[in-house]
């Protein structure tokens, strides 16, 4: 079995904090990580590869830094690492991420390909199944585990608003995980040793089945019209009332923040 | 693609089990806004299976035509179907923007849809708005949520978003409303649909409580005294969808599980809403909950340290308000 | 030297600091109040590799080397320091000298199951009546045909019952006084082998710290490590390696204090700000940050000059001499500034000077360190 996870780095979101005073976001010092979604879905291929010998491949797109997350993906224990690099890939959306993804994807075997629910970063939980659509493969998302039938088929459980849908799928498939389905293995000392003998590959535009114009900005739909930082909070107001009277002033906020109607 | 001729607003109506999830009436009454600040019509797209007398709900809710595609295919959701029948949809009948609500089934179905139309697709918005110039803006909060990014999409059509449950109004359900509803019948693409089988969906109680993920957390104090002033915490938590959770002097005091207590020594936590009730404040708290993003403090003392970081103090007795509260919120 | 990191122990940090954050920190408090050995800890590190760093594939290590192994000591002591000397004990005291001093059927036998973490070691030398003056040594050993025969007992053995194998010193001819020493390797199970009384200590709790009593001990001759008589000198270099790795101990506490600290006196208020506000504080804390930050490259440069194999004794002293006192200063300092909280086990700062206090006295006391230094010095 050929699994591919294609991973992200990210910045640590739970380490960003705003400057008290300007109100602007810190960026520095921000560690980058592997995100934990994605981390997830190659904990899941590397259980597959202890119980069935499953080949793990991990994919990611980025600059030459992003590096450091298939140096500790090779240290948990995949087998191959590929970097998609190139200035024409920067600036791209969910869309023409998902198209250079599948490009590269394109010229890989796989049986079972797995992506991270969303990334910390943005939060879109797009790429996974516009990956899927491209390379027209079925698509679970939400996925909490997987068990392999044999022959061309998985079963995987996935997570809804009030419980959990266990559903059959054919594979090859696309899967978007939960960090929360499964504690991620921490890398072992001889796993780091090693991570570092190993090759990673590095493909630029020219290597991947894509049009170069759904690359990068150009290929990107969508644009930031302008980001903000929701300010500083304002002032505590404190107030000295009755019960009923206290009651509305909290009814009144809830609603302002449509916690009720 | 001639831009000018995708117009209007599409709202793709989610039900589970035949019911109209809120999140659908909630974009229903924003995209009435939108549609009118825009001179373009709304129109619900409805999907499920003996579905369609819930069609005309959707027009009580602000829709001026409503596509129903009432098929078998369509009684639970999968992605394949529900794709198919939304992009034939959207490819008869050129819409200008199309919203889902950020739900397991939104957010599973926009983005396939989004790649299969080549659009673009902002996701998890928390506010839609038309500008001057007439363009949609899309806002959203990325990096986890220290950053707002207003999204635009130019050039392409139908402009995609989801958006997140319970950020938007519902309109008022208004029966003298008019409109009109459509049948859709498609033709399914079956060798697509068939590569995935649902055996079976189960309900579950989240059984495992997890104080750091709620939205809205109930935390009590010293002030909250004990487990009868935890019940008043429990029913009010109840009423509005929250956790409960406490502090260190509660959990010592064997009132609450170890798993509920913030601060220091226990949970640190960033909800949307967090009441502090009979909870002085004590440094070892705050640092546990400090970064929520608004504080409601209730407390007999006005100088209790807790109003210092609260958004909004009410100095007063919990047991007397909080009651009071559960009361007037279940109306 | 350039001690920054290079990417691969990048890498290590993050995985490192990870484990000790999520698996270790939540039980450093409890297992300080219970005295409780956190074996089931062990066994994660053992899975992880980190109980043979150092050590080479071949030998079930993880192919690592000492700068590492001292980067893992500092990161688990500075949340844990009962944690950092059960590694550092395991590898300096146990591992080490078999692979330094072992025969080739010594290191296969023993090495696998050291490095991969299957065995904890220990090491015994400290007696009732030897422990500075080492060469006081009044354990026994006496050839018996294809055995030694052991008499006589250990005190304060880290490891002391968790231990599977350990590193015993014994005289097998008395009149040669140092000369006369020679180095066991002693297995859990040997006939006439037990443990003895369990210390209760001040610090590092969770460790256990106990006797060792050898009543006719059998050891079989093939497990004299080194020569006859070479045993004291096995020792020495045992310990130099072996303060490397204290060193890192006491460094790692001190961090500890210090990042506990800084995050409290951001947040305490007094006089209506914040005490990081006052001069005071942040004129402490600039100290403590300085002399850390020398500790750790005095602890680097030794673990440099033992991987490069470079003579380190007089750089193993420095350190651990350094860094314990860094330690004392930077606990004692971080309850000050927490004030009556430090004084509680609401804060994990009360612990840390606990704990370091130790490292001012094992593997060789602060004053043995200035002996060693010197020594090197006026030679």
């Amino acid at each position: 079995m050929n699994i591919i996870v294609c991973i992200k780095q990210v910045p640590d979101t739970t380490e960003i904090r705003l400057d008290p005073v300007k109100g602007t976001m810190i960026r520095e010092g921000v560690p980058s990580i592997m995100n934990p979604d994605d981390k997830g879905g190659l904990e899941m291929a590397l259980q597959l590869k202890d119980l069935y010998g499953a080949h793990v491949t991990v994919l990611t797109m980025g600059p030459h830094q992003a590096e450091a997350i298939l140096r500790e993906a090779f240290a948990m224990g995949a087998d191959k690492a590929i970097l998609l690099t190139d200035k024409k890939f920067a600036g791209a959306d969910t869309l023409a991420t998902s198209h250079t993804l599948a490009g590269a994807l394109r010229s890989l075997d796989y049986d079972l390909i797995i992506t991270g629910r969303q990334a910390i970063d943005g939060d879109t939980a797009q790429v996974g199944p516009q990956i899927a659509e491209h390379l027209d493969l079925p698509q679970v998302t939400y996925v909490e585990n997987l068990q392999y039938d044999g022959d061309k088929q998985i079963t995987v459980r996935k997570s809804i608003e009030d419980g959990y849908q266990l559903l059959e799928v054919e594979i090859p498939c696309v899967l978007t995980v939960l960090s929360s389905s499964n504690e991620a293995r921490y890398m072992s000392v001889r796993g780091i040793m090693e991570a570092f003998e190993k090759e990673i590959e590095i493909w630029n535009s020219d290597r991947i089945t894509i049009n170069a114009d759904k690359l990068g900005l150009n290929g990107s739909p969508t644009r930031v019209a302008k980001s903000f930082t929701k300010g500083l909070k304002p002032a505590s107001q404190l107030y000295e009332v009755s019960p009923a009277e206290a009651v509305d002033i909290i009814i009144n906020k809830l609603k302002e923040k449509h916690i009720v109607n | 693609m001639v831009k000018s001729n995708y117009k209007d607003i599409y709202v793709f109506v989610e039900q589970r089990g035949g019911i109209i999830q809120n999140v659908a009436l909630e974009l229903l009454g924003k995209a009435r806004e939108l549609a009118d600040a825009l001179n373009e019509k709304v129109c619900a797209v409805l999907l499920g299976h003996a579905i369609s007398n819930k069609a005309q709900e959707c027009i009580y809710y602000g829709a001026d035509t409503v596509f129903c595609v009432d098929a078998p295919e369509l009684e639970t959701y999968l992605t394949e179907p529900y794709a198919q029948a939304i992009c034939r949809i959207v490819n008869d009948n050129c819409p200008g923007i199309l919203l889902l609500g950020a739900t397991t089934i939104g957010r599973d179905l926009g983005p396939r849809v989004s790649a299969r139309l080549e659009t673009g697709l902002t996701a998890d918005c928390t506010a839609l708005a038309i500008s001057d110039k007439g363009d949609f803006l899309m806002t959203r909060p990325a990096f986890g949520g220290n950053l707002m990014a207003t999204i635009i999409c130019k050039e392409h059509r139908p402009q995609m978003s989801t958006v997140r449950p319970g950020v938007m109004q519902k309109g008022l359900r208004d029966t003298q409303r008019k409109g009109k509803i459509e049948n859709v019948s498609i033709q399914f693409d079956h060798s697509k649909i068939n590569k995935i089988r649902i055996i079976d969906t189960v309900k579950q109680e989240k059984t495992r409580i997890d104080i750091t993920e709620a939205r809205v957390l109930v935390s009590g104090g010293r002030g909250v005294g004990n487990e009868e002033g935890f019940k008043l915490l429990r029913q009010l938590a109840k009423t509005i969808d929250a956790q409960v959770s406490s502090s260190r002097a509660m959990v010592d005091a064997g009132v609450m599980p170890h798993e509920c207590q913030v601060g220091q020594t226990g949970k640190t936590v960033r909800p949307d809403i967090y009441f502090a009730l009979g909870i002085s404040g004590a440094i070892q708290h705050l640092a546990g909950m400090e970064e929520s993003k608004y504080i409601i403090a209730i407390n007999k003392d006005k100088f209790a340290p807790i109003f210092q970081i609260a958004d909004l103090g009410i100095v007063g007795d919990v047991k007397q308000i909080v009651p009071l509260l559960t009361e007037k919120l279940k109306k | 030297m350039d001690f920054s990191l290079t990417k691969q122990q990048e890498l290590f940090l993050q995985m490192i600091r990870k484990f000790a954050e999520k698996e270790i920190k939540p039980v450093a408090a409890e297992i300080d109040e219970l005295e409780r050995y956190p074996l089931e800890n062990v066994k994660k590190m053992a899975q992880l590799g980190l109980m043979g760093i150092p050590f080479p594939f071949e030998y079930k290590g993880a192919g690592g080397n000492n700068r590492m192994y001292v980067m893992a000591v500092e990161e688990l002591s500075r949340v844990c320091a009962t944690t950092g000397v059960i590694l550092s004990s395991h590898t300096s005291l146990c591992g080490a000298p078999i692979y330094e001093s072992g025969t080739l059927e010594q290191k296969n036998k023993y090495l696998p199951k050291i490095a991969s973490g299957e065995w904890i070691g220990a090491f015994g030398l400290t007696e009732p009546n030897a422990g500075t003056d080492a060469s006081a040594q009044q354990t026994m050993a006496v050839k018996d045909g294809d055995n030694y025969i052991l008499n006589g007992s250990k005190i304060f053995i880290t490891n002391a019952g968790y231990a599977h194998v350990y590193i015993i010193f014994a005289m097998t001819d008395k009149s040669l006084g140092t000369r006369g020493i020679s180095a066991f390797i002693v297995e859990n199970g040997f006939p006439g082998f037990s443990v003895g009384k369990k210390e209760k200590k001040m610090g590092i709790r969770g460790s256990s710290t106990g006797e060792l009593i050898f009543e006719n001990c059998i050891v079989p001759k093939e497990n004299l490590l080194g020569q006859e008589g070479k045993g004291f000198g096995i020792a020495m270099k045992t310990l130099d390696g072996g303060r490397i790795g204290i060193a890192a101990q006491a460094l790692g506490i001190a961090q500890g204090a210090l990042d506990e600290t800084v995050k409290y006196v951001k947040e305490r208020k007094q006089f209506g700000k914040p005490i990081s506000q006052f001069q005071n504080t942040q004129f402490q804390l600039a100290d403590l940050e300085t002399k850390i930050q020398a500790a750790r490259l005095l602890v680097y440069s030794a673990a440099y000059k033992k991987d490069t194999n470079q003579n380190y004794t007089a750089e193993s002293a420095m350190a651990k001499l350094f860094a314990a006192e860094t330690a004392m200063e930077a606990t004692t300092k971080a309850v000050q500034l927490h004030g009556g909280y430090g004084y509680t086990r609401e804060y994990p700062v009360e612990r840390m000077m606990r704990d370091a206090k130790i490292t001012e006295i094992y593997e060789g006391t602060s004053e043995v360190q200035r002996m060693v230094i010197a020594s090197k010095l006026l030679k």
